[in-house]
């Protein structure tokens, strides 16, 4: 399923999406960022509660297919700018980090 | 071995928040050399776990990447308090950060071991008081 759809579906607020095709493969969530950098695989969506300029270089790195901040968390204006710079999917959900990988894992299952 | 690519990197120890340049950098430019995707990311995860130790660790060092056609070495080298017990600094969840470094993410004490994870063959000097080198090499798949 490509992001777009999933972020339509699921009623993700979009903050910036530079690559609205791109395939999600699965979805990792976690706040630590080591354990992202060792745990998620490329073209995940990576579920997350942080919002600091740090969440981008790991994206970039663990080459996630979207961040999803969760929790309705507050996203500088700036991380927004950095997301579109560097070609990030940035997206936002009202729910808690659980209820947001559960409802990933549900429509991927489809 | 043909002729490598050397690259070289300045990492500046004052700034946390933007911290990881230098493997954001690095990645385009394997990109740009056309390294299949599973080398690319090994490569630069486990350049920023080291780009980022250094940062937070060590005020900071240099990094050098040296680019052969099958083989890619990452080289990390600090002038910071070096590590008095490496093996116990391999653990998995061993941490020193402190609370101010931990509440941007960073403090689980999986860095090393995801350096160790993803590279082929990974060494550290290092000598208290003094600073610390971590190499670190990729084997490039053929074709
Ligand atoms: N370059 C370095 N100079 C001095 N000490 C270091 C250096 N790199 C690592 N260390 C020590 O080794 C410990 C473990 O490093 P590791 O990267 O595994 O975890 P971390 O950096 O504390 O947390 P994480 O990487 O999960 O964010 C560090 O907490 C620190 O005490
Ligand atoms: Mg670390």
């Amino acid at each position: 399923m490509k992001i777009s759809e999933m972020a339509q579906q699921l009623g993700w607020e979009t903050l910036i999406m530079p690559d609205p095709d791109v395939e999600v493969t699965g979805g990792y969530a976690g706040d630590l960022l080591s354990w992202v950098m060792g745990r998620a695989q490329a073209g995940n969506v990576w579920m997350t509660i942080m919002t600091n300029r740090n969440i981008m270089a790991v994206a970039t790195l663990a080459g996630v297919s979207a961040v999803v901040v969760t929790e309705h968390a507050e996203i500088d204006g700036e991380i927004v700018k950095l997301a579109e710079e560097q070609d990030i999917n940035l997206l936002r959900s009202a729910q808690p980090t659980f209820e947001t990988a559960y409802a990933v894992g549900k429509l991927l299952e489809k | 071995m043909s002729e490598p690519i050397q690259f070289h990197f300045n990492i500046d120890g004052e700034d946390f928040t933007s911290a990881g340049k230098a493997s954001v950098q690095v990645k385009k430019l394997l990109r740009q050399l056309s390294f299949d995707a599973d080398t690319i990311r090994r490569v630069s995860v486990a350049m920023y776990e080291g780009e980022i130790n250094m940062v937070i660790h060590a005020n900071g060092g240099q990094a050098d990447v040296i680019v052969w056609d099958e083989k890619i070495e990452v080289i990390l080298a600090d002038t910071g308090p070096g590590i008095p017990d490496v093996s116990l600094a391999m653990q998995e969840g061993f941490s020193t950060a402190k609370e101010n470094i931990r509440s941007l993410g960073f403090g689980a004490g999986m860095g090393l071991p995801n350096m160790k994870r993803y590279s082929d063959d990974m060494k550290i000097d290092t000598v208290v008081g003094e600073g610390t080198t971590v190499t670190m090499s990729f084997t490039v798949p053929e074709g």
